[in-house]
């Protein structure tokens, strides 16, 4: 998948998680700048991306991801 | 099914029609994931028009938010809505102790504690001996005991109590189960004790250690998220703890499935007996198939064993069909165990309306277990409230899918509910015998039926509680209570509580009604029947007659001179809408909300003739 896919995915379902329609995330999307991503949502969505890409991120991961693209380029290796 | 036609499917439910809650349940039964009850969660509350809600607080040592949207999917399910009100982390000794104003507010009707073991046991290490291990499990289940009441007490709740899930690694090994301080062991005899106070304080068990060795503990714990979120409970796992709680809240309001139907051919035993004949069914030990079908039958024999009744639906002709139950040396199942038999070439769902009406009971209250796919769409199609397993095609897994949707949930075990197969069996004789008896007085002379009645003391709180729970016809109000509530009608000497046992010639009825009645606030005079349930396994006897010559009597000793009762009209309790008018009461007045009030002088009350000789518990 190309990180595109991967943004479109990850849009679709963090607007899932948060009740939110047409959100746009991009590689250089800062957890604050999304209203309602918080702390709780925020491992919702690694549990969402978990389960549908059937992967484990690393808890040091987790902790250190700045941005979307960090956590686009982390699936991206897991998955390669 | 994929997010986004999930996704879809929700947004284009119109959450403002009357129907939306069932449309939404329809959609909730497709496999749905995290992120899906996520989302299903959020639609329940933005639907308009919902039934009324079950009340539910989770007070948690760990984080519970997250186990909102899996309990109230599950519910959704079962056609209930549950509203949650999420503890703090850490904070249920606090919530119970110093209820903050929005639990107050809340004013819920259950609290589930869901604590985990190391917030209990943290002081025990590997080297604390027998003794001392032995004392601290004793003091944490007495802590969780004065909890329990406290929160009994402050909110008259039930409580619900999870119990503790094992989530150490090995620390002896295979030694672990002989090391009373071992982790593993610490646990375990957490839960055991655990269990016997909830059971002698009637406090509710959400048995999550033991459901989850189904999927096992990586599916239920995963430390990640412990460390993240303190999510002691994984989140994929929210689900089935959802399905579990749902199951539990589900029982306890009465909606646990009464009655299996089994299908005979490919499901009680392999091949189809009008073709293959007596010898050529496969049943029995030796072949595997055999020992499946084995399986199946000895499984619905404890189910009737613990009070489920057990009715046969089949496409068979009926001579034929029996004569696998009489002479078949292998069947596990006998024609005493089978309440209903029926077995004709007429479309099933006509047969299943036939089987509720024999046994008394609602649609809702059946099972189907058939091994044909075409003949689980059709009661599908015709009857939705019909339970239906989606069995598959290979009866080896029958039992474990029957199993797993937890249909037969049990909110309490009693000596009745042992001996409710027995009276369901011989109400389907009395049943025939009214067929062939000439008149309805006949019958009723013939029943030679005898009634006990006396106060609810303690002996019958149990039982009483349960069909108070569950009885949703010959039920006045509607109005549910817990034990602590009967008693005090009980204990008060301005109020009678009343409960009666029914046996006739066929057998012991157990307790079939109880009444609670109080005198009014505003006129000392009078005496308002609160609540008044019977079981229907009596009804058409007159037993309402004969219980209220008593009620009349025992409100003369107490001296009041009127009698009131409500009357709230339900979906379900159509079938007593004249009751208070055939005794005599007449209507005073019917409100907005559809409440009717009855009224009777005493003076003026008729006794009832009946056929019920009456003696009272001594």
């Amino acid at each position: 998948m190309t990180d595109e896919e991967l943004l479109r995915s990850f849009s679709q379902t963090l607007g899932d998680l948060l009740g939110t329609t047409d959100l746009e995330l991009t590689l250089e999307t800062l957890r604050s700048e999304v209203p309602g991503w918080d702390s709780f949502n925020y491992i919702n969505f690694i549990v969402a991306i978990e389960i549908g890409h059937n992967v484990k991120f690393k808890v040091a991961d987790v902790e250190s991801f700045r941005n979307v693209g960090q956590i686009v380029s982390e699936l991206q290796a897991m998955l390669a | 099914m994929s997010l986004n036609t999930l996704s879809q499917q929700l947004n284009s439910l119109d959450v403002e029609s009357d129907d939306a809650f069932s449309k939404l349940a329809n959609l909730a039964n497709q496999a749905v994931d995290y992120l899906g009850a996520i989302q299903i969660n959020r639609t329940i509350d933005r639907l308009v028009n919902k039934p009324n809600a079950v009340k539910l607080a989770v007070l948690s040592s760990a984080t519970c938010d997250h186990l909102v949207p899996g309990i109230r999917l599950a519910a959704l399910r079962r056609g209930l809505l549950i509203e949650i009100y999420c503890g703090q982390y850490g904070q249920y000794r606090h919530e119970i102790m110093q209820p903050p104003s929005s639990l107050r507010a809340f004013a819920p009707e259950y609290i589930l504690l869901s604590l985990h073991a190391d917030s209990l046991l943290g002081q025990i290490s590997p080297a604390s001996s027998p003794d001392e291990v032995d004392a601290i499990l004793n003091l944490q289940v007495e802590s969780l005991i004065q909890l329990w009441s406290q929160a009994k007490a402050n909110f008259g709740v039930s409580v619900v109590q999870q119990s503790f899930l094992d989530t150490a690694p090995p620390l002896f090994g295979n030694l672990d189960r002989m090391q009373s301080a071992s982790p593993f062991q610490r646990v375990q005899v957490l839960n055991q004790k655990l269990a016997e106070a909830a059971h002698r304080e009637q406090t509710g068990l959400l048995d999550v250690s033991k459901a989850s060795r189904q999927k096992g503990l990586t599916h239920w714990f995963d430390r990640a998220r412990w460390l993240q979120a303190k999510m002691e409970i994984a989140p994929a796992a929210a689900l089935d703890f959802g399905e579990l709680m749902a199951q539990y809240l589900n029982a306890q309001l009465g909606k646990a499935r009464k009655c299996l139907v089994l299908d005979l051919d490919n499901t009680l035993w392999g091949g189809v007996i009008g073709d293959d004949g007596l010898d050529g069914i496969i049943l029995g030990q030796g072949t595997a198939v055999g020992e499946a079908h084995l399986f199946i039958q000895s499984y619905a024999k404890s189910l009737k064993e613990r009070g489920i009744v057990l009715a046969v639906c089949s496409k068979n002709e009926e001579k034929i069909a029996r004569a696998a139950f009489t002479d078949h040396p292998d069947m596990v199942l006998s024609l005493d165990d089978i309440a209903v038999f029926i077995a004709n070439w007429q479309d099933k769902a006509v047969n299943l309306q036939t089987i509720a009406t024999t046994l008394n009971i609602g649609l809702a209250s059946l099972v189907f277990l058939d091994d044909n796919p075409a003949e689980r769409e059709r009661i599908r199609t015709a009857l939705p409230m019909v339970a239906v397993p989606e069995v598959g095609d290979d009866p080896t897994y029958f039992v474990d899918v029957l199993a797993g949707q937890g249909y037969f949930e049990a909110a309490t075990f009693t000596q009745e509910d042992m001996q409710r197969a027995a009276h369901y069996s011989a109400n389907s004789k009395r049943q025939m015998s009214m067929e062939t008896a000439v008149t309805i007085d006949d019958y009723l002379a013939d029943l030679s039926m005898q009634m006990m009645h006396g106060p609810v003391s303690q002996l019958e709180l149990p039982r009483a509680t349960q069909l108070m729970a569950k009885t949703n016809q010959f039920n006045t109000t509607t109005r549910r209570y817990s034990q602590e509530e009967i008693a005090a009608f009980a204990d008060d000497l301005s109020c009678i509580s009343f409960q009666a046992r029914l046996q006739d010639k066929f057998g012991d009825n157990g307790l079939v009604s109880v009444a609670l009645l109080a005198s009014s606030s505003a006129d000392s005079k009078t005496l308002v029947i609160e609540n008044w349930i019977m079981s229907c396994r009596v009804f058409g006897r007159n037993l309402e007659g004969a219980i209220m010559n008593l009620l009349v009597a025992q409100s003369l000793e107490l001296g009041a001179e009127h009698l009131r009762a409500e009357f709230i009209p339900t979906a379900k309790n159509g079938v007593i809408e004249n009751l208070f008018a055939t005794l005599g009461f007449h209507l005073q007045s019917t409100s907005t909300t559809e409440t009717q009030i009855w009224e009777i002088s005493l003076a003026d009350y008729q006794l009832i003739p009946t056929y019920i000789s009456v003696k009272e518990n001594t």
